[in-house]
């Protein structure tokens, strides 16, 4: 009973914490403009959710059900086109599609957006995103029936190649009416074209918005992880052979497993769309998966709070505070010859192969942050406690 | 135009390709068998290989450049084995990967900020950088040696495998790691020796390949490295024949999609392009993905049973 | 509690780190007296060569010109530097950096395809962009704020199409392009058109692509007799060398990047025929030569930036001319701030080493004619061809 209510406590508390986050940002995106030197923070909350929520479906993958894919880049791909596909507006399409006669001629936000108002480009945008996560899991449905029999790193290198064959498709010129061939999609709705008009006043949501969709999606993915899927796929993960004579059904949850992170995965293509205003195939390399895995591990595997911390501590170290090793200086000391162009980031790979070497478990380990700063708190608590102790003596 | 005559060409710089991918491969193979770790570092390997014989090149005459390119590239390949596989022996085998895959990016971004980010040119070496004519196609002579060469290290490295002593520690080792090790076999010896033999082929192959494609940037050894891996799975991974047979598939059948849209359209098979050339890296995951599929142990590989 | 430890520092550490961020970039602009100009072009990736010699055309004349007058005011001139890295994916961030570093107005890309990318992101600071050389028509007609002082594909396809066709008497060319490059996909979409698409044969490779020795067959194979790659410097030197040791047999055609010494480095003592459209022919003006020069030459980053020798690009001309352009707009403003610089700029008019520049009112330059160069094999240089005007 009493447990009952603590954990409702606890419910609220984090919802609160989560919805003043929001709020904040929503504030930030008001008072910091693009050319203020603090709009750093606003471009690495953008990025940042992107990869927080990339990191996190990723995390539910190879942390929590053990099925180590490396195919993350392929389906954020497929989120970001097909994001991007049903949202370019019907007087932009032909100058997108440049060189071919557009196949697709539907744009959710402008449809709904004529026949609602602005509530009806939010609600299309918002069915554009969806749909870019329900296609990202039926082709991982496709691609999972043959390669989720395969074991560990076959399968880490399966997913890889699945991903380098759909770049190669979503480029091929004979799909070009669809996907534009090779060349980039913009001129959908992006970041910098989201706001809302307040009686006479306009609220930029540019940051908002994928801080928004990346918070709904973690939180989804939080609660499934605390169901009863999410305790079968734990169990997969420690030991698939015990799981399946435990009764779970191995194929099903594998799937169930695969299919929710890729959607998630085609969300967060969606909303790096959004973020960087261009969608291009190109730019979805095998690397971007090696870069969100290094997330995960700096954040701890098996710990979400962790991914969210190790997604944004990546993107502000390589996006922002290390940008003077780059050029010039950094924390004051000046030296151009060894602080040129890409220090940068050798200074910052280094970092991660301490962590990987020297702090295997991440930042957070397989814990969760609620469980830190409660642990945090404990402690402070038990100190007033033994002082108490001493006076009474 | 006979059908032979337009797809020559195709097979021969396929050959020629698949030959380079081989020496790659068989490093790979080596590591996996032993360590049954995928060292995604070691396409990277070779391209610091390769850097290094750009700046070596220009500061001493090739005859002293050479050895010494190879001599720290195997210095390199063992120090990466000591400093960033050796003290996760125990770990789960995802943590080796993860390592691997963070000693490719930092030797990546390394190579970004020595370069500056640029394409470096590789120093022509006489003779086998000079043109000459096979029937009737010109091409440049290392095209011509690599198969040959690929071949002779091949046979050269099979034999040590089979005939010394730390051949036989190498396949006891590969066999059962644990057993071996009890047998008084010193694994580390052995899983440094691999890396050894490995890197050396690698650091051989990056001398071919960049003669032949003579530009490199941070990036030139993740792709072809990553098909080296493919043609190592697809000829059945542990497997040094193996590697090769599947390195030489990989070379030819890339080689062939990118003179697809040619063959077809000279000999009226489809009337305008298909731009099949698209595909020249994916078909190489294709066929991973076929032979995953239908024969996980690939070609030459031994069946292994999963133990509980 | 060595967790929480770990944690704690790493956060103090993260503050820490975020305030010198914050901090760095301060320094001179409290000053007032400083205007910033953004540079935004390649430092790394497949354009990194020519971005680096584009960047040396604005400091060598960010050293002729340092100070220039504003409303009355004299300022020093600061170049701000961002790496596009020649990916599209990380054009915006690039950008984003020169906005909220304070700057006034942004020269480049070096390449189509980053200042697309990045348009958005300067259109929603309204800060005004000048391109260099990006040549794409999407640069500037989706984006009100890009101006650009080279010509464009259309004009300069049309250019290579008709020498393709009426000086090296073609009749079947062969047109390679990198897959999802927007500026040599651009360029070849154009030639196509002009060439007739009856007979072209289009093949694209993917980025990363380290074997060309197959598309020198297709070429063969098809029976082709220009070999049209407008492709970056990093491929053309591959390209170039495998030409050469597959003895290609036709001349091989390119637009505005190919005019490096990259290319004329790849291709000597080679028996091949390489033909370029470009902005400028070195000798067009003798001052700005001998002067750039001198200034390479006393340089040894600059040198080596320029690729290790003093030849000319014409992309060095165009950035020095870039930069005056942008002064101009300064001067009309009368204001470093980017509204009203945005607002002063289709205005401009400025006579530069690369002729004269005016825009048009998509904020295009008002070019009609190119330069046609042929590299000379045997000692290593441009020989200028013909002036080649549209039509």
């Amino acid at each position: 009973m009493i447990d009952k209510q603590e954990a409702k406590r606890k419910n609220l508390i984090s919802l609160a914490a989560v919805l003043a986050f929001l709020l904040l940002v929503l504030a930030l995106d008001q008072i910091i403009k693009p050319t203020s030197k603090m709009y750093m923070l606003l471009t690495v909350l953008q990025k940042g959710s992107v990869y927080a929520l990339a990191a996190v479906s990723m995390n539910l993958l190879n942390g929590f059900t053990g099925l180590f894919s490396l195919g993350h880049a392929g389906f954020m791909l497929i989120g970001a086109y097909t994001y991007a596909i049903f949202s370019i507006p019907s007087d932009a399409r032909d100058t997108v599609y440049q060189y071919f006669d557009a196949a697709v001629r539907i744009s959710f936000p402008e449809t709904l957006g004529n026949a609602l108002g602005g509530f009806g480009t939010a609600l299309g945008v918002l069915l554009s995103v969806l749909l870019a996560g329900l296609v990202a899991a039926a082709f991982a449905y496709l691609i999972g029936l043959p390669v989720l029999r395969l074991k560990s790193d076959y399968l880490a290198i399966a997913t890889l190649g699945f991903a380098e064959i759909i770049r190669a498709i979503f480029q091929w010129k004979k799909l070009g009416p669809v996907t534009n061939g090779s060349n980039l999609l913009k001129n959908f709705d992006r970041c910098s074209t989201f706001k809302l008009e307040l009686g006479g006043a306009t609220l930029s949501l540019s940051t908002f918005v994928p801080v928004l969709i990346a918070t709904v999606c973690i939180t989804i993915i939080v609660l499934l992880v605390n169901s009863t899927y999410g305790r079968a796929f734990k169990a997969i993960r420690d030991d698939e052979v015990a799981a399946e004579a435990m009764g779970i059904n191995l194929a099903r949850h594998k799937m169930l497993a695969f299919c929710t992170s890729c959607f998630f995965a085609g969300i967060s293509g969606a909303t790096m769309a959004m973020v960087l205003s261009i969608a291009q195939a190109n730019n979805f390399k095998s690397a971007m998966t090696y870069e969100i895995l290094l997330m995960v591990v700096l954040g701890g595997i098996g710990s979400i709070s962790g991914s969210v911390i190790g997604a944004m501590l990546f993107i502000s170290a390589s996006e922002w505070w290390l940008r003077g090793l780059d050029s010039g200086s950094f924390l004051g000391i000046t030296a151009p010859t060894v602080f040129r162009n890409g220090f940068r980031l050798v200074v910052f790979s280094v970092i991660i192969m301490i962590v990987v070497l020297f702090f295997r478990k991440g930042i957070m380990g397989d814990r969760e942050l609620p469980e830190v700063l409660a642990g945090l708190r404990a402690r402070r608590a038990k100190k007033p406690e033994a002082k108490e102790v001493q006076g009474n003596e | 135009m006979s059908l032979w005559n337009t797809i020559l060409p195709y097979i021969l710089s396929g050959i020629s390709v698949g030959g380079q991918y081989a020496l790659i491969a068989v490093g790979y193979t080596m590591v996996y068998g032993i360590l049954r770790l995928i060292n995604f570092a070691h396409g990277d390997v070779f391209m610091v290989a390769g850097l290094m014989m750009v700046y070596f090149a220009a500061a001493m005459p090739l005859y002293a450049a050479i050895p010494l390119m190879i001599a720290l590239t195997v210095l390199l390949g063992f120090t990466i084995e000591r400093v960033a596989y050796k003290p996760l022996r125990s770990a789960p085998r995802m943590s080796v990967m993860i390592s691997a895959i963070g000693v490719s990016y930092l030797l990546q971004n390394l190579a970004l900020y020595i370069t500056g980010g640029l394409n470096k040119n590789y120093p022509e070496i006489p003779w086998i950088s000079d043109k000459i004519t096979v029937f009737g196609a010109t091409t440049a002579r290392v095209t011509v040696i690599t198969p040959f060469l690929t071949v002779a290290l091949v046979f050269a490295l099979v034999f040590l495998i089979n005939n010394t002593k730390i051949g036989l520690a190498m396949r006891a080792v590969s066999k059962d790691f644990e057993t071996a090790e009890l047998m008084g076999i010193r694994i580390n010896n052995v899983i440094s020796a691999t890396f050894v033999i490995g890197t050396f082929l690698a650091a051989v192959g990056s001398l071919l390949f960049f003669s032949n494609y003579p530009g490199i940037v941070p990036t030139s050894g993740a792709m072809p490295g990553l098909k080296a891996f493919v043609a190592a799975v697809f000829g059945g991974i542990g497997s040094i024949p193996g590697a090769v047979v599947g390195a030489f598939i990989i070379g030819i059948s890339e080689s062939i999609i990118k003179g697809l849209d040619t063959i077809l359209i000279t000999h009226g098979v489809i009337a305008e392009q298909m731009d099949f050339s698209t595909f020249s890296d994916a078909v190489t995951f294709v066929l991973l993905i076929v032979i995953l599929v239908f024969k996980p142990t690939g070609l030459f590989g031994e069946k292994t049973t999963d133990k509980v | 509690m060595k967790k929480l430890l770990s944690i704690v520092l790493a956060f103090t550490m993260v503050l820490a780190l975020a305030a010198c961020g914050g901090s760095s970039g301060g320094g001179s602009s409290a000053s007032g007296d400083v205007v910033k100009i953004g540079v935004f072009e390649p430092q790394s990736g497949d354009n990194g060569a020519g971005g680096k010699q584009e960047v040396l055309g604005m400091q060598y004349a960010n050293t002729v010109a340092p100070t220039v007058e504003i409303g009355g005011k004299t300022y020093q001139v600061e170049l701000v530097y961002a790496d596009n890295a020649s990916s599209n994916d990380k054009a915006p961030t690039a950008a984003q950096t020169l906005i909220s570093s304070g700057v006034s107005v942004v020269l480049g890309s070096y390449g189509s395809g980053v200042s697309i990318a990045a348009g958005d992101t300067f259109k929603a600071a309204g800060v005004p962009a000048i391109g260099v050389t990006c040549t794409n028509p999407q640069v500037t007609s989706g984006c009100d704020v890009y101006f650009r002082i080279c010509f464009l594909d259309p004009f300069q396809g049309t250019v290579l199409a008709n020498y393709a066709k009426n000086e090296l008497g073609a009749s079947k060319a062969y047109c390679l392009s990198k897959q999802g490059d927007d500026y040599s996909g651009g360029l070849v979409n154009y030639f196509v058109q002009a060439f007739g698409a009856e007979n072209c044969v289009q093949e694209t490779f993917p980025e990363g692509t380290s074997d060309y020795s197959t598309y020198i067959t297709n070429a063969q194979n098809q029976g082709c007799d220009v070999f049209f790659s407008p492709v970056s410097t990093e491929a053309a030197a591959q390209i170039i060398a495998k030409a050469n040791a597959q003895s290609l047999g036709m001349p091989i055609l390119a637009g505005d990047t190919w005019d490096s010494n990259v290319i004329l480095e790849a291709a000597k003592g080679s028996d091949l025929k390489i033909c370029v459209t470009t902005f400028y022919q070195e000798g067009a003006d003798a001052n700005f030569d001998a002067g750039v020069k001198a200034w390479i030459n006393g340089d040894a980053t600059a040198k080596a930036n320029n690729g290790g020798n003093d030849e000319l690009a014409a992309v060095t001309a165009m950035g020095y001319d870039a930069y005056f352009v942008a002064l101009e707009a300064l001067k009309a403003a009368g204001s470093t701030n980017p509204a009203d610089v945005l607002k002063a700029l289709p205005g401009v008019n400025y006579t530069g080493v690369t002729g004269a520049i005016a825009f048009d009112s998509i904020g295009d330059a008002k070019r009609d004619s190119a330069f046609v160069k042929e590299c000379n094999t045997s000692t290593g240089v441009w020989d200028f061809v013909t002036v080649a005007k549209a039509g």
